[in-house]
């Protein structure tokens, strides 16, 4: 039956064996327990008809409750056709009715009814998996509890000698949480039980599974949601993603070439996690929608979890501010949108994984994540599998959140900050009675980013950084930023003009001097000018005069 | 269901006082081998309607080893059990019979009996 390693049986429902690493222990007894509605039944049928449909191995169900064409029925919404693998004799379905009034008991009896009925339906099909369907139905019919629980035990070394795969289901007890169902039969069942349960919180209810023990085998521990939907029953192990997903430094554009700048690298990293995170209005959307934009355009597919619009609202709206998607939408994009209020956390991580996996988006955008309303440390958990589950496909995803108050870091947004990657945080400020947007990228692992808070405008032609001024007055943006502007421009108008007045004035008094210059230059050249002539005169008296002198000296001579 | 005379292999017991078309109770005794638990049932229920229903009764005796396939029609799932197909209603007691009182009231004989 088993060899050195415990060999297992595989459910065929999705998630359960990546959990269990394989299936149910083959040829033992598995304990199914749960409450009224926990799908304990339908998870049973799924691992006899999977069984048959997909590992060929045929199967028995006795049932305490529903009658053959009841659990046909039930199942058939999920495409198994019951009755004709009955006909084919793959399925035995004996419905044992348990009188509600209790059996007159009249002296010595044992179970071997149940044995020769168990038997003769798992040879008439040569079946390999057993379901008991719900076994602790006897208790309301045998009174004699002793000689019950002695038979149950021989059924459950009677199910591992035959080597048959059993799941026996058990209503959950109401009184003892430490008893796992109503009549303490977990203790014949000792390889593996399982825990279905199925919570209401805040009037939305989760169903989840746990794997209370599993002998001989690694299993995971936690409580993991699961689903029941028109696809059938889907456990969402999303926790077991871990750590370990592979990392890309190849980077896609934000969409805004703008942002890229701002961003070191020129984008976000694919496979990261972008929070686009800003108050009512700040425009999450937009950002989200460039992204979507670009990403649609390189032919990528790209899936849009909307809590807040429908997917013909996102179109216009982003229509409005430059962004047609109408084109994409139904090719590369899907728009998938749902009401927060519609379904618990759970319910919309499940749907959301389920279409991650048939849609295969290489980009996702969730929008906006503080819809989501829960108790906060669910919320947290909720957006960690869901972050890991996109990590580990190597999907770049982008989350919206709005922001509750002018404080630029919420509770829920630093809850979920660590989960993120690149935060972009969009704010406005008021003043002077208008409201101007405001960028700044909070964080950015791996890359060098930009410290600097952007203004940013939203117009028809999109999204558009303009350079706030950071100057003396702190920063402004909007008029602010222009009239500051304009008085900047002002001043240094006014201090070219003075400068210029006062070079006029230079040049006038240089002027001016020079002028006097000039004036004292011909006043001494007159001045010199009167010496020479006055020289000249005087040279000219001497002359004459020596004349004189010797013509006076001639005259004595002669007359000597 | 009253199945009186069914085709399968059992043990037919007519009236022991052999006063044929009188079978006012139709009994079907379901064992599973010969078992002393089996044993002591069909003992017991043979006394019993010997001394209770003289000449009103018929017993089948079904061993479920050899025909498995007839304990779903009865709902059998403890052995021994007896069922009562006539007259209606359809009654069931289990256990080896050794308490005749328990099997008179399970049965409802105790009114018919002749006082």
């Amino acid at each position: 039956m088993t060899g050195a390693v415990l060999s297992k049986s595989p459910t065929g429902i999705s998630g359960f064996d990546d959990v269990t690493l394989g299936g149910l222990p083959a040829g033992r007894p598995t304990l199914m327990c749960g409450a009224a509605g926990c799908g304990k039944t339908l998870f049973a049928m799924t691992f006899l008809v999977e069984g048959i449909l997909k590992y060929g191995e045929p199967g028995v169900l006795v049932s305490f409750e529903e009658s053959a064409e009841d659990l046909a029925a039930n199942v058939a919404s999920l495409g198994y056709d019951v009755m004709s693998l009955i006909e084919q004799k793959k399925l035995a379905i004996d419905h044992v009715k348990i009188d509600p009034a209790g059996i007159e008991d009249t002296g010595e009896y044992d179970l071997e009814g149940l044995f020769v009925r168990l038997d003769y339906a798992i040879k008439s099909v040569n079946a390999k998996r057993v379901v008991l369907d719900t076994l602790e139905a006897l208790f309301a019919s045998f009174p004699d509890a002793v000689l019950l629980r002695a038979e149950l035990r021989r059924l459950f070394d009677w199910l591992k000698d035959r080597g048959v795969t059993a799941i026996v289901t058990a209503e959950r007890g109401t009184g003892d949480p430490n008893q796992f169902t109503r009549h303490g039969i977990e203790e014949y069942v000792s390889d593996c039980v399982i825990l279905l349960d199925n919570r209401v919180e805040n009037q939305v209810t989760t169903r989840r599974l746990r794997i209370v023990k599993y002998r001989g085998s690694a299993h995971g521990t936690n409580e993991y949601p699961f689903l029941i939907d028109t696809t059938g029953i889907s456990v969402l192990p999303i926790t077991s993603a871990g750590l370990a997903h592979l990392t890309s430094s190849d980077v896609i554009s934000t969409g805004i070439a703008d942002l890229d700048s701002m961003l070191g690298v020129g984008g976000y990293f694919v496979g990261s996690s972008v929070l686009v995170s800003g108050l009512a209005g700040t425009g999450k959307t937009t950002f989200a929608a460039k992204f979507v934009e670009a990403r649609c355009a390189l032919g990528e597919r790209t899936l849009w979890f909307a809590f807040e619009e429908s997917p013909e609202q996102i179109v216009r709206n982003m229509r409005s501010v430059g962004v047609d998607l109408a084109h994409c939408l139904g090719g590369t994009l899907r728009i998938e949108s749902a009401r927060p209020s519609f379904f618990g956390l759970e319910m919309h991580l499940a749907r959301m994984y389920r279409d991650i996996d048939l849609f295969k988006p290489t980009a996702v955008v969730i929008d906006p994540i503080s819809s989501l309303r829960g108790v906060e440390s669910e919320v947290h958990a909720t957006l960690l599998r869901l972050v890991d589950l996109l990590k580990s496909r190597g999907i770049t995803a982008v989350f919206t959140s709005l922001s509750s108050t002018d404080q630029a870091s919420s509770i829920n947004d630093r809850s979920i900050s660590s989960l993120m990657d690149t935060w972009i945080s969009l704010s406005h400020i008021e003043t002077n009675g208008e409201r101007n947007r405001l960028v700044y990228v909070l964080k950015s692992r791996g890359m060098d980013h930009s410290n600097q808070v952007r203004e940013y405008q939203i117009s028809n032609e999109g999204i558009a950084m303009v350079p706030a001024y950071i100057g003396a007055g702190g920063v402004l943006t909007g008029s602010a930023r222009l009239a500051q502007e304009a008085q900047e421009r002002d001043e240094s108008a006014a201090r070219d003009e003075l400068v210029m007045q006062k070079k006029r004035e230079l040049a006038r008094r240089r002027k001016a001097v020079e002028q006097q210059v000039a004036e004292l230059q011909s006043t001494l050249d007159a001045e010199a000018s009167e010496l020479d002539s006055l020289i000249e005169h005087s040279d000219e008296h001497k002359r004459l005069q020596e004349a004189d002198r010797a013509r006076m000296a001639q005259l004595r001579r002669t007359k000597e | 269901m009253t199945e009186q005379d069914s085709p399968t292999p059992a043990e037919l017991e007519p009236n022991a006082a052999g006063t044929p078309g009188a079978c006012l109770y139709s009994l079907r005794l379901y064992v599973a081998g010969e078992t002393p638990k089996s044993m002591a049932a069909i003992r017991n229920l043979r006394a019993l309607c010997a001394t209770h229903l003289a000449g009103e009764y018929s017993i089948e005796v079904i061993d479920l080893r050899i025909n498995p396939q007839l304990a779903a029609a009865d709902q059998i799932l403890a052995i021994p059990t007896v069922v009562r197909h006539l007259p209606a209603p359809f009654r069931k007691v289990i256990g080896d019979l050794s308490d005749t009182e328990r099997v008179l009231v399970g049965l409802d004989i105790r009114t018919r009996a002749p006082s």
